[in-house]
C-alpha cells in the first residue's frame, strides 16, 4: 500500500505536461513542401512506406467538382474486399492482389457522407445530408417524407449487384457510425449513431424533436442514437432508446492543462459564479455549449469500452451492455479545442487518441503560421478503466502544407506492430501519416505519404490580401474556379492485412506498403504482416494478437537495440541464439528456444527496459511452445 | 437578407491586409462595388439542388465571417489577455478559408460571389453596429477582452441563427457543399461560444 502511494507520487512528478507548444513545424526542406500541383501528376514524397497501386475514382463519382461526389470512410470484409464510401454512393474493390485492385461494383445512391461499416454481407451506411431520398435518387428531397437520414442497409453477398434491404431513419441521421457486438447474442450488433446536426422536425419524423434540457427524455438532443441489428433478420433493424451520456457536461469549464497563457496582469477571480456583469450579458445566448452529441465514436469491444469524440468533450463510455452504455468519465481540452473529431485505442487500451477536426476538413489547417494545439492528434492516458482521463500531448503533421491543401487529422487504425503503437491516418491533403505514440508524452513520426496539391496556387496578383478586391460578378469567376478550392486528400488511412489503404476524396484509392528504415525494421514489419482479420470496421477496434513466431521476437530485440534497452553484446548474442534456434526444428528448436528465454529473463534484471526485456522472454517461450 | 449602409464610414485601425488566402477574386477594382443592396439578381438554373435561401445564406455569411475577422484582428493591438488573443487568432484563421469556400462554392455555381468589404454594407443576424464596432474600438486591456467576448458571442449567436434561417427555409441546405459547410459553422461555433462564456467568468469584475 505504502509503496504504491509512492509510486503514484512519482508518477505524478514526471507527467507535468509538456511544454504547451513543443512541436513547431520544421522548415521548407520538409520533401512534402514545394511538392508540384496536379490531380492524377501530383509530386509525390514517401518515408517508410511507398505506393503499391492507384485507382482513379470511378467515372461516374467524377462529374463535378464541390463535395457531391468525394469519397469518404472505408471498411473492410469478406477476407478481401474493401468498400469505400462516397457521398453519392459507394464502391467495391477487389483487393486480392493490392497491385491490381479490381473494381466489383460502383453503387450510386446519393448518401453523404456514406461511412461503411460491414458485417459479414451487410453494407451499413450513414446517411445525413438534407438531399439524401429513400430511393437513392437525384435532385433533392422535395417532399420530406422521401428524405432519408439513418442508416441504409445493403445486402453485398453478390458484390457485383449489392441490393438496398432497409432505411432505418434516426432523429439526427447518421453522420458516422460504430458496430457494437452484442456481447451475449452473435446474431446480433448494435449501431451506434453519431452526428451533430439538429433534430429533423416532427413532421418529418414522428417523435424528432429539438429541445436545450438535456435531460429531458424527449429530446433528440444530447442522446447517442441506437440501432439494434437482428444478423438474419435486418430488415427488423430498428431504432432503441437513445443513451442520454452528455447529462450534465457543461461546454465552457475550466482550463486544466495545454491553456493558453494564463493573464499574469489581472489574474482571474478565485471561486465559481464569474463576474457581476456576466449575468447581464447583452448577448445572451440561452444555449447549452455542452456537448449535444458526437461526430465519431470509436468501440474497443474487448475492453468493453467506447472512446467517444463529441465537440468539446472526449468520452469514456462502459458498453458491457450496449443497450445501456454508461458514461466513465469526460475531458475537455480548453484549449480552444474545436471539435472532437475521431478517438482510437492503443491494443492495451492505456491509452486513446483523440483528434480535432479544425476546419471541418475542408480548411487548409496545416500552414505554416496555423495554430499548433489545433487540427492534430492529442495523446490521453487511461486509468481507473477508464474512469480517469489524463491528457499528455499534442501531434500536428510536421510538414507545413500549402493554403491549396485542405489539411487537418482525421481517421485512423492501429499497425499491428508488437511492443510499439503506431497509428495510420488520414491528413486530408496533408497526406498519410504514420504515428508513434507509444510514449504517451512524446508522440512523433516514423513514416508518410503526401502528393502535392490538387490545385495549382492562385495567380499571385489574386493572392494578394487587400480589404477590397474586385467582387466577381455572376459568371466571371466560374472558369477559374474550377481549378481552385478542390477538397480532397486521405480521409482515413487503415492497416490490414499486410497493406495500408487510404481513402483519397477526390483523386480515388490508394494502397501503400511499409518499408523497412531504422526507425522500423523488417522484422517489425514482417510481425504485422502476421495479423490477418477477416473483417475489420475501424470504428470498432479489434484487439490485436501476434501468432508465436519468429518475428514477434525479433521485433522486440529490434526495439530494444533502437532505444538502448539492453546492452548491445547481449542483443548480439540473443540475435545468434535466434538465428540458430530458427535453423532448428520440433523438440530441439524447443528446447534451444527454452534456455534462451531463461537466460533473457535474466538479462531483464539490470536492462534499462527491462519490461521489453521480460516480454520478449514471454514470447520466446511461447514459440517454444509452439515449436514442440 | 437585410442590408443597409451601416459602417462604409467607419474608419478601424485595422484593414484585412496580410492574409494572403483572404481575397478570392478576379481583375482590379470594380470601383465602387456596391454589394449585395445593389441588386445582383438570384438566378436559380434550372434543375440545381440548391435555392435562393442558400446562395443568400453563402452570399450573408461571406459578410458576416468578414466581420468576424476584423474583430479579430483587432485583438493584438487593443491590449487583449493571451486567451482571448488565442481565440481571436483561431477565429480569424478558421473563418479566412472558410470564406474561401463560401466564396469558390458561389463563382463554381455562377452566382455573385462577395468579397471580404461587404461587411461594410450588409448587416446579417448578429452582425454589430457602428456604434457596437466604435465600442469595441475604442476599449483597450480588460475592457476590450470583455467587449470583444459579449459581441463575439453576439455575433456567433447570429451566424447559429443563420444556419437555422437556412434548414427552415423551404428545400433549402439540401446541396450538398452548403449542407455540410453550414453544419460545420455550427459544430465550430457552438464550442467557441462555449469557451467565450468561460473566458468572460474569467475576467476580473469591473
Amino acid at each position: 500500500m505504502h509503496r504504491s502511494c509512492k509510486l503514484i507520487g512519482l508518477i505524478a512528478t514526471v507527467v507535468v505536461p509538456a511544454l504547451l507548444s513543443a512541436q513547431s513545424y520544421p522548415s521548407a526542406a520538409d520533401p512534402r513542401s514545394n511538392l508540384k500541383p496536379g490531380r492524377l501528376d501530383a509530386g509525390i514524397a514517401a518515408s517508410n512506406m511507398r505506393l503499391v497501386s492507384f485507382s482513379p475514382k470511378p467515372a461516374v463519382f467524377d462529374t463535378v467538382r464541390g463535395l457531391t461526389f468525394i469519397n469518404s470512410d472505408v471498411a473492410f470484409g469478406n477476407g478481401h474486399y474493401a468498400y469505400q464510401g462516397n457521398f453519392a454512393g459507394f464502391t467495391i474493390w477487389d483487393v486480392s492482389n493490392p497491385a491490381k485492385p479490381v473494381m466489383a461494383s460502383v453503387v450510386q445512391c446519393i448518401t453523404s457522407q456514406g461511412d461503411p461499416t460491414i458485417i459479414g454481407n451487410l453494407l451499413f451506411v450513414s446517411a445525413e445530408g438534407a438531399g439524401n431520398r429513400n430511393d437513392c435518387g437525384k435532385g433533392g428531397v422535395q417532399d420530406p417524407k422521401d428524405h432519408m437520414a439513418g442508416i441504409r442497409i445493403f445486402d453485398v453477398s453478390n458484390p457485383r449487384a449489392p441490393k438496398l434491404i432497409k432505411n432505418v431513419q434516426t432523429c439526427k441521421g447518421s453522420h458516422t457510425h460504430t458496430v457494437i457486438p452484442s456481447p451475449t447474442n452473435p446474431k446480433i450488433v448494435y449501431l451506434y449513431v453519431s452526428g451533430q446536426q439538429a433534430a429533423r422536425p416532427e413532421t418529418e419524423l414522428a417523435g424528432c424533436k429539438n429541445g436545450d434540457d438535456p435531460a429531458d427524455s424527449t429530446n433528440s438532443l444530447y442522446q447517442l442514437d441506437i440501432v439494434k441489428v437482428p444478423l438474419d433478420h435486418p430488415e427488423q433493424a430498428a431504432v432503441m432508446p437513445g443513451a442520454r451520456i452528455f447529462t450534465g457536461l457543461d461546454g465552457s469549464p475550466e482550463c486544466k492543462t495545454f491553456c493558453a497563457p494564463v493573464d499574469t496582469r489581472r489574474p482571474p477571480r478565485g471561486g465559481r459564479g464569474g463576474a457581476p456583469g456576466d449575468s447581464a450579458n447583452p448577448a445572451a445566448v440561452r444555449l447549452n455549449t455542452g456537448p449535444r452529441n458526437c461526430h465519431d465514436v470509436t468501440a474497443y469491444p474487448a475492453m468493453h469500452l467506447l472512446a467517444a469524440a463529441c465537440s468539446s468533450h472526449s468520452i469514456m463510455v462502459d458498453i458491457s451492455n450496449p443497450e445501456k452504455p454508461v458514461r466513465l468519465s469526460a475531458l475537455t481540452d480548453t484549449n480552444n479545442f474545436q471539435g472532437r473529431h475521431t478517438a482510437g485505442f492503443s491494443n492495451d487500451g492505456k491509452k486513446i487518441i483523440m483528434t480535432d477536426e479544425w476546419g471541418g476538413g475542408t480548411g487548409p489547417m496545416c500552414q505554416a503560421n496555423s495554430i499548433m494545439e489545433l487540427g492534430g492528434n492529442t495523446i490521453i492516458s487511461l486509468s481507473q478503466n477508464g474512469k480517469k482521463q489524463t491528457q499528455r500531448s499534442y501531434f500536428k503533421l510536421p510538414a507545413a502544407q500549402s493554403a491549396e491543401e485542405n489539411c487537418v487529422s482525421h481517421n485512423g487504425g492501429l499497425i499491428p506492430v508488437p511492443g510499439r503503437d503506431l497509428y495510420v491516418q488520414g491528413w486530408y491533403q496533408g497526406g498519410v501519416d504514420i504515428m508513434d505514440f507509444t510514449d504517451a508524452n512524446h508522440p512523433s513520426e516514423i513514416g508518410y505519404f503526401d502528393r502535392g496539391s490538387i490545385d495549382p496556387p492562385p495567380p499571385a496578383d489574386t493572392a494578394r490580401g487587400v480589404e477590397l478586391p474586385g467582387a466577381v460578378a455572376p459568371g466571371r469567376g466560374a472558369a477559374a474556379a474550377r481549378s481552385r478550392g478542390t477538397i480532397g486528400g486521405s480521409w482515413g488511412a487503415y492497416y490490414w492485412n499486410g497493406m495500408i489503404y487510404s481513402s483519397e476524396l477526390d483523386r480515388g484509392f490508394d494502397i501503400y506498403e511499409l518499408t523497412p528504415s531504422t526507425r522500423l525494421s523488417a522484422n517489425e514489419i514482417a510481425a504485422a504482416k502476421l495479423v490477418r482479420m477477416k473483417e475489420y470496421n475501424p470504428q470498432s477496434q479489434p484487439k490485436l494478437v501476434w501468432p508465436a513466431a519468429f518475428p514477434v521476437v525479433r521485433s522486440y530485440l529490434d526495439q530494444l537495440v533502437r532505444n538502448d534497452g539492453l546492452s548491445s553484446d547481449k542483443t548480439s548474442a540473443i540475435a545468434k541464439s535466434l538465428d540458430a534456434a530458427e535453423k532448428q526444428s520440433g523438440a530441439a528448436r524447443a528446447a534451444s528456444l527454452t534456455k534462451l528465454a531463461g537466460e533473457v529473463d535474466a538479462d531483464a534484471k539490470g536492462a534499462k527496459d527491462s519490461a521489453r526485456v521480460k516480454t520478449m522472454a514471454s514470447e520466446i517461450r511461447r514459440l517454444a511452445a509452439a515449436s514442440k | 437578407m437585410t442590408t443597409k449602409r451601416v459602417a462604409s464610414t467607419l474608419v478601424l485601425s485595422i484593414v484585412l491586409i496580410g492574409a494572403p488566402s483572404l481575397a478570392r477574386s478576379q481583375g482590379g477594382g470594380m470601383k465602387g462595388m456596391p454589394g449585395m443592396d445593389m441588386g445582383h439578381e438570384i438566378v436559380i438554373p434550372k434543375g440545381a439542388l440548391y435555392t435562393k435561401a442558400d446562395v443568400e445564406f453563402m452570399q450573408g455569411m461571406i459578410a458576416h465571417h468578414s466581420q468576424a475577422i476584423v474583430m479579430s484582428r483587432m485583438a493584438e493591438s487593443h491590449g487583449a489577455n493571451p486567451q482571448v488573443l488565442k481565440l481571436s487568432n483561431k477565429i480569424d484563421q478558421s473563418q479566412v478559408p472558410e470564406i474561401r469556400i463560401m466564396q469558390g462554392w458561389l463563382e463554381r455555381n455562377n452566382q455573385f460571389a462577395p468579397d471580404t468589404s461587404s461587411w461594410h454594407h450588409t448587416t446579417m443576424s448578429g452582425m454589430l453596429t457602428t456604434a457596437q464596432l466604435e465600442e469595441l474600438d475604442a476599449a483597450k486591456g480588460v475592457d476590450f477582452d470583455r467587449a470583444f467576448l459579449r459581441l463575439m458571442i453576439q455575433h456567433h449567436a447570429g451566424a447559429l441563427k443563420m444556419v437555422d434561417d437556412l434548414f427552415n427555409a423551404p428545400l433549402a441546405g439540401q446541396e450538398v457543399d452548403v449542407n455540410v459547410f453550414a453544419n460545420d459553422v455550427v459544430t465550430a461555433q457552438t464550442t467557441e461560444i462555449g469557451i467565450m462564456q468561460r473566458l468572460l467568468k474569467q475576467l476580473p469584475p469591473k
